[in-house]
Order: structure tokens, then sequence, then C-alpha cells
């Protein structure tokens, strides 16, 4: 009895939290999950079960895979492929943009929050700088960088392929987003100039968050300031990186107002999270849409799992 | 002059100079990395001030030929989308649903990560996992159920959807944040019979205020900005926050790039001053463990 | 690290800052009802009309601002709440329209394209038929019998047209053209012909922008192909083997042939940039609906060229189109359990008449769907507009909603994405064919 009062009361706390969560995601889950394996392809809501939603975004058995993997690697079209074209056109997509966006908002993150660890004059200045893309919304930031990534050629070029000229570097001038092997790559560009700032945040906290008596010690060894970074700050980054990915990977996956943005809904910058749009409010086809978004939620789970156990487990450890 | 004491300063002139060369590379990287991260915001500022006929792609680069304050008279009153009623909107919104959410942020962290029950932790990754739900998918059941219990119109309806979304992320944060309080702590509280308010009262809750910054700053941002939510709960134009009334400043047959660009750097405005007060707490809130995990 | 914590000033916060910020924070939350902020009561009994459009900038904004003018004039106690929503075309607008009828919550009228791109609503019940509205107001006299023929689903109207928009017109530079000897052609071999001068004097023969209006393009190819007749057979039930003919073949790799004649950034531009490249002497021909025309005649204030129809810029039906007015048209709806429905059928009844219709269409840029305008009202173009509409043989839009509905236009734009990723002629064409298995009902 004791011991019920003993956490009792917490419990009581947070369950008012437990049941709007339990209502607003996890039944709002569930009603996507029974839209997806539904028959209402059309503007009828109907009751019927049915799978073809997921037939038609998943290879059509093993001996596909290997054509479907290599589709979606490359982004070219299959002749031999029984899934839904465009859906392959969007994983190769969302697969560049993220490899892209997360990779590179790590880096340039992590490398400013180098810079910046030991102290700089006017460190307040730059971090103001760095953070403010966050605070402008993507739908005006998308408009911007649709002006600066503009592939124009020649004498009608605007945008960073004309400032490349002025500055004697036009070779650098490329097609960006409508590029046929990197464009998704491109469209990383703006997201990686919104979240480096916050990111660079992080790894600066995390930075510091090393206690300089343990920096000393290394230093007192005889160790180099390189050789102290590695082995004393870099070890302490671990938990910064895990959040910092989570982080990235699922604002990558989900991205559709900076998209849209750019690109429309044009199937040359299509991703999932576009698609999915389409398909619901376009198309009507409300099941294939609740199926990506499944599909999606799922992709972002095999992320997030293992970086939970991880961050549970490394508690209990300490 | 002895010999090694010549060669000690050389070593040191050496690793000054050494030193020194890092400095100014070091600058040069940041001062360069400032350059890109504002040249869009160069190309928004520039356009803003430009009139209806030059702010083009074309001319993205150039400095205004005519300097006019007419777009951002535009954006902020002209009749068709000023957006001076819609920061009403958006202030009204923002400001209690950030105090609420990091309110149960801090509370739910507190009880998950010091005062916990069995099965603790299931109950953080049950809450956690709704962070990655899309959310685009889930908008015509979300609208319904607000329909279904007749909840009020409007702004209220918004400002519940943003302080039940924002749960995960609030409780990571605190709960990150608590589970680096030192056991003796709460320990001592729970000596001297203290309960659980009691002890969140006089021992979490004074140490807090960097992860309360930390949430707010993000919760801020995040439900400025929101778009997606906001045009869908929000059906009269009247209530709508400042990113629907921004996002109309697009029309389907002309856009005037200066006023939605002027618009863009107004509906900034608040966040970039949120960062700037808060900037100095939310480097320590993030030192103290907020998002290290 | 905790010891710098506790003694950091800036931990301190008092608490009893943090307790007023809660209390604040949730008696405002849980007051802001009472404030009656967003409406709580639904009072059927008060006047209310809540249209809902994706009007919101330029001239079609301005053309409603006009007609809310005069309705607040006729019903001084009727509060008319305009609840337009930006973004590309109305993709925004009918997502969200699309979840409130979902929801069950409509506004009392909506804008939509007439013809089959209401079919989605009408299947769902969520539109009523309006055919007693037309009966009433003698619409169906004054409206083009062809035109209410095409709009009509399973014998029923179901909307009132406010204006008509022509998709087949061909604008070009006459200053761009005279200089490099090139004539307007009238038929598609003197259309290749005019490309190919274009290119070789250094121009962008045919200047295209994003995704639908490559759509745009193979309507127009396709209807200027197989005429009026072999278009509108294609969008009949069963028509799939339709699709798969010899002059859809043709019609196709005309396309082909057509956008091998385009700017290679088209996907980044939008249909006004293109149009641009044309006023700028940049490009020969753009192939736009009418719309274009109010860009480039509007006043700069708005955001528009200004420019002088007929000496600064010139129009021509695309070739092989002469006499077929490949239509599209803007029109509301009555949804089914709208709030204020008397309101609503006076709100259509006041959109088919002609003083609604001869107000907005001048300042949008468009014609009525009416054939009794008053010609005087209208610009340069819109009058060569008005006397084609009496005369020229109607084909109906596929871009812009009138002879397909949603998901067979998704699948066709899929299609279309993958061919021009492509070029496959022959792949494009089974992908059509599959299309109009799925959804030719």
């Amino acid at each position: 009895m004791r011991k019920i009062r003993r956490w009792g009361p917490g419990l009581l706390l947070v369950s008012p939290s437990i049941l709007l969560v339990a209502i607003f995601v996890y039944g709002l889950i569930g009603w996507n999950a029974k839209v997806s394996l539904s028959d209402w392809r059309q503007a009828q809501q109907t009751s019927g079960f049915d799978t073809s939603a997921y037939g038609e975004l998943f290879p059509s058995g093993v001996g596909e895979l290997g054509d479907y993997a290599g589709a979606v690697i490359t982004g070219k079209q299959s002749d031999t492929l029984s899934t839904d074209p465009a859906w392959i056109i969007d994983l190769h997509h969302a697969l560049l943009f993220t490899l892209a966006f997360v990779l590179g908002t790590l880096f340039i993150g992590a490398t400013l929050a180098f810079l910046l660890d030991k102290g700089v004059k006017g460190e307040g200045f730059f971090r103001a700088i760095y953070l403010f893309p966050m605070a402008v919304s993507f739908i005006a930031a998308g408009v911007v960088w649709r002006w600066l990534m503009n592939p124009a050629p020649g004498d009608r070029s605007t945008g960073f392929n004309l400032l490349f000229d002025k500055l004697g570097i036009g070779f650098l001038a490329n097609d960006w987003y409508l590029g046929p092997t990197w464009g998704a790559a491109a469209l990383a560009i703006p997201a990686m100039w919104a979240l480096s700032g916050y990111i660079m945040a992080l790894y600066l906290a995390g930075f510091r968050g090393v206690p300089e008596e343990l920096r000393e010690a290394a230093r007192m060894d005889g160790a180099s300031e390189w050789r102290v970074y590695r082995h004393v700050v870099f070890p302490h980054l671990r938990p910064v990186t895990l959040a910092a990915l989570i982080i990235l990977g699922h604002i990558s996956i989900k991205v559709f107002d900076l998209i849209v943005a750019i690109g429309g809904k044009q199937l040359i910058t299509q991703t999932p999270a576009v698609y999915m749009w389409i398909l619901i409010y376009d198309a009507r086809d409300y099941a294939k849409g609740a199926a990506i978004a499944t599909l999606l939620l799922i992709g972002i789970s095999v992320l997030i799992i293992p970086y939970l156990v991880y961050t549970i487990r490394s508690e209990r450890e300490t | 002059m002895s010999s090694t004491s010549v060669a000690v300063d050389r070593t040191v002139g050496l690793r000054r100079r050494k030193q020194a060369q890092a400095r100014v590379v070091k600058y040069a990287a940041l001062l360069f990395a400032a350059v890109v991260v504002l040249l869009p915001v160069y190309v928004l500022l520039v356009a803003s001030f430009k009139g209806a006929g030059e702010a083009d792609p074309s001319r993205a680069w150039a400095l205004p030929q005519a300097w006019t304050l007419d777009a951002w008279r535009e954006a902020w009153n002209g009749d068709q989308y000023g957006l001076f009623p819609y920061l009403k909107n958006s202030l009204k919104l923002v400001i209690p649903a950030t105090i609420i959410s990091t309110i149960v942020g801090s509370l739910n962290g507190f009880v998950l990560s010091r005062w916990r029950f069995p099965g603790a932790d299931l109950v953080f990754l049950f809450l956690l996992f709704g962070m990655f739900i899309p959310y685009q998918a889930v908008m015509i059941p979300l609208t319904q159920i607000f329909i279904d219990v007749d909840f009020p119109e409007g702004i209220p309806r918004l400002a519940f959807a943003h302080i039940v979304y924002g749960i995960p992320i609030t409780t990571l944060i605190f709960r990150s944040y608590y589970a680096t309080i030192p056991e003796d702590l709460i320990e001592a509280a729970r000596m001297d019979r203290a309960g659980m308010l009691r002890t969140y009262w006089s021992v979490v809750l004074p140490i807090s205020a960097p992860a309360f910054v930390v949430t707010a700053i993000w919760q801020f941002t995040s439900i400025w900005n929101d778009f997606l939510f906001a045009v869908f709960i929000v059906t009269d134009p009247a209530s709508w926050p400042v990113t629907v009334a921004l996002n109309n400043t697009t029309g389907s047959l002309v856009t005037p790039y200066n006023v939605q660009m002027a618009a863009a750097l107004i509906a900034s405005l608040p966040t970039l001053i949120v960062y700037i007060l808060l900037g100095r707490y939310f480097m320590r809130g993030l030192m103290a463990g907020a998002l290290k995990g | 690290m905790f010891g710098r914590l506790r003694r950091d000033r800036l931990g301190r916060l008092p608490r009893a800052t943090v307790l007023a910020a809660g209390l604040v924070g949730i008696v405002v939350a849980l007051a802001l009802p009472a404030a009656g902020f967003g409406h709580q009561t639904k009072s059927s009994a008060s006047c209310e009309l809540s249209v809902f459009s994706w009007w919101t900038g330029g001239g079609e904004a301005a053309g409603l601002t006009k007609l809310i003018a005069i309705w607040n004039k006729t019903h001084p106690t009727c509060q008319f709440k305009n609840e337009a929503v930006a973004g590309g075309a109305g993709s925004n607008a009918k997502a969200v329209l699309a979840q409130r009828l979902a929801a069950g919550n409509p506004p009392d009228s909506f804008q939509g394209h007439a013809g089959s791109e209401l079919r989605d609503y009408i299947k769902a019940g969520q539109i009523e038929p309006v055919d007693f509205i037309y009966k009433q107001f003698g619409f169906d006299k004054i409206m083009p019998k062809s035109l209410i023929n095409q709009i009509r689903y399973k014998g029923k109207l179901y909307s009132v047209p406010v204006n008509i928009h022509r998709a087949n017109v061909l604008w070009f530079n006459p200053k761009t053209l005279k200089q490099n000897g090139i004539a307007v052609p009238k038929t598609w071999a003197q259309f290749m012909v005019a490309l190919q001068k274009a290119d070789d004097a250094g121009l962008i023969p045919l200047a295209m922008a994003e995704q639908w209006t490559a759509q745009h393009l193979l309507e127009t190819v396709m209807i200027s192909t197989l005429g009026p007749k072999g278009w509108a057979a294609l969008w009949a039930p069963n028509s799939a083997s339709k699709w798969a003919s010899k002059s859809v073949t043709t019609a196709l790799n005309r396309y082909n042939a057509v956008l091998g004649y385009t700017n290679s950034d088209a996907a980044s531009l939008t249909w006004q940039d293109a149009g641009k490249l044309v006023t700028d002497g940049k490009a020969a021909f753009n192939i736009m609906g009418d719309w274009q025309d109010g860009l480039f005649s509007g006043t700069k204030a708005g955001g528009n060229f200004a420019l002088k129809p007929g000496k600064d810029y010139g129009w021509a039906p695309v070739p092989g189109t002469a006499g077929v007015y490949d239509w599209l048209s803007d029109s509301f709806t009555l949804p089914k359990g709208a709030e204020h429905r008397d309101q609503a059928i006076q709100w259509l009844a006041f959109l088919g008449s002609r003083l609604a219709q001869d107000t907005f269409n001048p300042v949008k840029g468009s014609i009525p769907a009416r054939q009794d305008a008053n010609p005087k009202l209208y610009g340069a173009y819109l009058k060569t507009a008005l006397s084609d509409w009496k005369k020229d043989t109607l084909a109906g839009s596929l871009t812009h909603g009138v002879v397909a509905p949603a998901a067979w236009s998704t699948d066709i734009g899929t299609a279309l994405g993958l061919y021009l990723q492509s070029k496959n002629v022959p792949k494009f064409q089974a992908a059509l064919v599959a299309a109009a298995k799925k959804n030719a009902k």
C-alpha cells in the first residue's frame, strides 16, 4: 500500500498526457492503418478489406526485390517492376534528400560548433546569425531558394548561377534541383540552411558540457589538442549526435512545405510526403495515401527505436 | 642569452604564431559561413524594399532601383492580407500554448525521470512515438474529433492540438534535463517527508529555468511557423494565425514577391526576438543536458 | 557541473513567476472560448454567407471584392465571409475543402471548376443539384447549350459557372516575329516550321513552365490532332481503346517533337515566367490559357506587365484548333448541409446574373458564361474571345477539371511526369491507356 502511495501520484500526474496521446496519436494512427487496408480508393468510404494500396507500393515477390532496390537507389525507371513508378521515384528522392540533409546538416552544425567551441569574439552575434534561418517560415524560405537555385542557362541565369559567374567561378553553375542525378540532394540545401544553426547549438552545448578538468588532465598527459578532441571530447558527443540524427531524420521524412514551395507537386521534385498529399487531397485515393503515411511512420520508427532503447539503457547504467 | 632560452622563445613564438594563424582561419571560416547563411536573407530584405514591378527572380541580387516601403506597408496593413490582425491571433495562440505545453512537459519529465512508477520507461516510449506521425494523413479524423465533441472553434482548437502534439518533445527535453539532477537532492526532500508535488515545487522547479527556455524556444518556433494545422483546423478567416495570411499573399494569378517577402520577414521577427532575448539561456539549457539525451 | 548550476543565479527562476505564468496560460486558454473566440454559437437564425475559394490575389481577388460589395449592398444584414485560401491553383484550398466536407462542416458555397472535377463531390453526396436555379433564373436559356450539356452529370447540373477561360491560345510577340521573319502559324506543319525558324534565330521557340503547363500543352496538341469530337470520345466511358488508337500516337509524337523546342529549365518556371520570356523577346511562342492576357495587359501596380494588346503581344488559336474553344470555367456549388442554404441559393442566382458576370469578368480577365455580355466592358483580347465563344465548338479542358475527374487527372499527371523524364512515347501511351482503363467509367 505504501508503494502505491509512492508512485501513485506520479502516474496520476502523467495520466492526462497518456490519455490525450492515446486518443490523438494512437487513435489516429489506428484509423490511418485501417484506412490503408480498406478499399476507400475514391470518394466513397466503404468498409471492405483490401491490401491493393500496399500492393502497389511493394515489390510483388522476392524476385522483384533486387530490381526494386536498384530502382530506388539509382532512380532509373524499370520496365519489369510492377510497383507504382511514381513511388519508386519518390523513394529515390527521399533517399538522396535524407542523406544529403542529415549528413550535411550534421557536418555543418558540428563544424560550426567546433569553431565556436573555444570561444570567439562576437560568439553571440555569430550564433544569432546561424540560428536565424530557423525563424523563417519554410514557405517563404522555399520561394527565396527557388530563386537562388534557378537553373536557367546562359544569359538568362539568375540566383547562384549568376553569382558564380560574376565571381569568376562560373564552372560551379549547375541545374540544382532539376539535375537528373543529384536534384533531390539540391533540395536539401535550403533545409540544411534552416537547421544547421540549431544543430550547431546542440553540438556547442555538447562540446561545452565536457568538464574542463577532463580536457586539462589529458593535456597534462601530453596529448595534443587534436587528440584531446578525439579521445576526450568526441566520445561525449555520441548522445548529441544521436539526438540530432533523430530530429533531422524525422524532419526529413515529413518535410512538405519546403518541397512544394520550390518544386510544386511535379514529379521531378516529388517525395513520399508530397505524393501522400496528392493521393489524399487531389486523387482522393485515401487508402493509398494512408498506406504511405503508415510506411513513413514505420520508416521513422526504424530510426528511432534503436535510439530510444539506447537512451533508456544508458540511463540505467549511470 | 643562453641557447635553451632562445630555443624556448622560438618554440613559444612558433606556437603563438600557429595559434594566431589558427585564429585567423577560424574567423575566416565563421565569417564565410555567416555570409553564406545571410545570402538568402539579403535577397529577402532587398526584395521587400522593391516596388511591385521590380521584385522579380531575374533581379534577385540587384539592390532596389527605387527604394520603397510600399511592400512593408501592404504586408503590415494592406486590406487584402495585411498581417497585423493575424499577428494578434498568432500571439493569442502561441503564448498560452507554449506556456501550457512547457508546464505539461516539465511535470511529465519530472515524473518519468525522478518520481518514477512501474512502467515509467514504457510510458515515455509511448509518449515519444507520437512525435513521428505524418500529420497530413490524419487531418480529416482529427478535425472530425473536434467537431464531434463540439470543441470551441478557432484558436482554442489549434492551441489544443499544438499542446497535445507538443507533449512528446516537451517531455523528452525535460526528462533529459531532469535526469542530470543528483539523486541526493531528491532523497533529501523525501527524507523531509516531502510528497511529489512538494519535491517538484521546492527542489526541481527552481533549477528548471534553462530547460523551460529551451522548450519554450522550440515550441514557440514550431507553433508560430506551423501552417498545416492552422489552415485545416481554423476555418474562420478572422481567426487565422499569421502563417495562413502569409501563405495567402500568393495569388494564383500574380504573386507580389515584394509583399510576400516583407510579410515573411515580419512573420519571422517575433521568433527572432525570442531567440535573441533567450539566446544566452538557450546555451545554458543545452549545456545542462536538456537535449543530450 | 551541477554545482555550477546551483550557484547560477539565472537558474533560480522565481517560482512565483512560473506559477503565475502557468495560471495565466491556463486561464487565458480556458477563457478564450468564453470570450467567444471562434464563434461557438452556430446561429442559423442570423444571416451569414461563407464562401470558399482560392481567389486571393490579383484580378481574381479584385473581382471577388467587387462582387462582395454588390452583395453587401443588396444584403446589408447578411455578413459575407470570404474564406479564400491561397496555394497553387487552389491545391491548398481544395485540400482544406476536402477535409471540411469529409468532416461535415461545409461552407455555404465553394468554388470548383465546372465539369468532372466536381464528380468526386457529387459521388460522395456532398453537393446538391442546382437545376432548379438554372430554370428559375433562366440560365438554361442564356448559357450555351453545349456548355450546359458538357457539365451535366447523370442528367443533372451541379454548379453555376461564373466565367469562361480559353486554354488553346498561342501567345507571341509581334515585334519578335517580325524581326525574325516568322509568320503566325495556322496549321501544325506551319507551326513546326515557325519553331525551327525561331530556334535557328537563337530564340526559345516555345516557352514552357512547370509540369502542369506541360499537361496544358499536351491537351492543346491532342485537341489539335484529334479534333473536338475525337477529344470528347477519349473521355467517354470505356474509352481505353480510343487512347490506344493511331491518332493518339500521332498526337503524342507531335507532342514529343514540340517538347524538343522548349526551354530546358521549364520545370523551374511559373507560367508567368514563361509568358515573360515571350514579352521580353527571348521566346517566340507560349501556349497558355487566356489568363495570360490579364498578366500581359494588367496594371503595373497589380504586378502585371501593362502591355498593349496587339502591339506588345499578340494571340491566335493554337495551330490546328481554330474554331475550337478549349474551355474551362470557375463555378460555384451548393453544398449539402450548407448552414445558410437560402443565402447560398441567392448567391448562386446572383453569380449567374448579367450584373455579376459583367462586373467580375472584366476585372478578372475572363468572359462570362452567359452569352449576353456587354462587349464594351472588355479589353481587346476578351472582345475576340467573346465573339469566338458565340460560334466555336466547345472542347473541355483536361488540365483544368472539365473532362476528367481528379483521380484520372492525377494518373495522367503521373504518366506525364514519367514521360518527361524518359521521353519514351510508347510507354507514355501505354500509361495513358492504363489510366483510361482504370478511370473511364
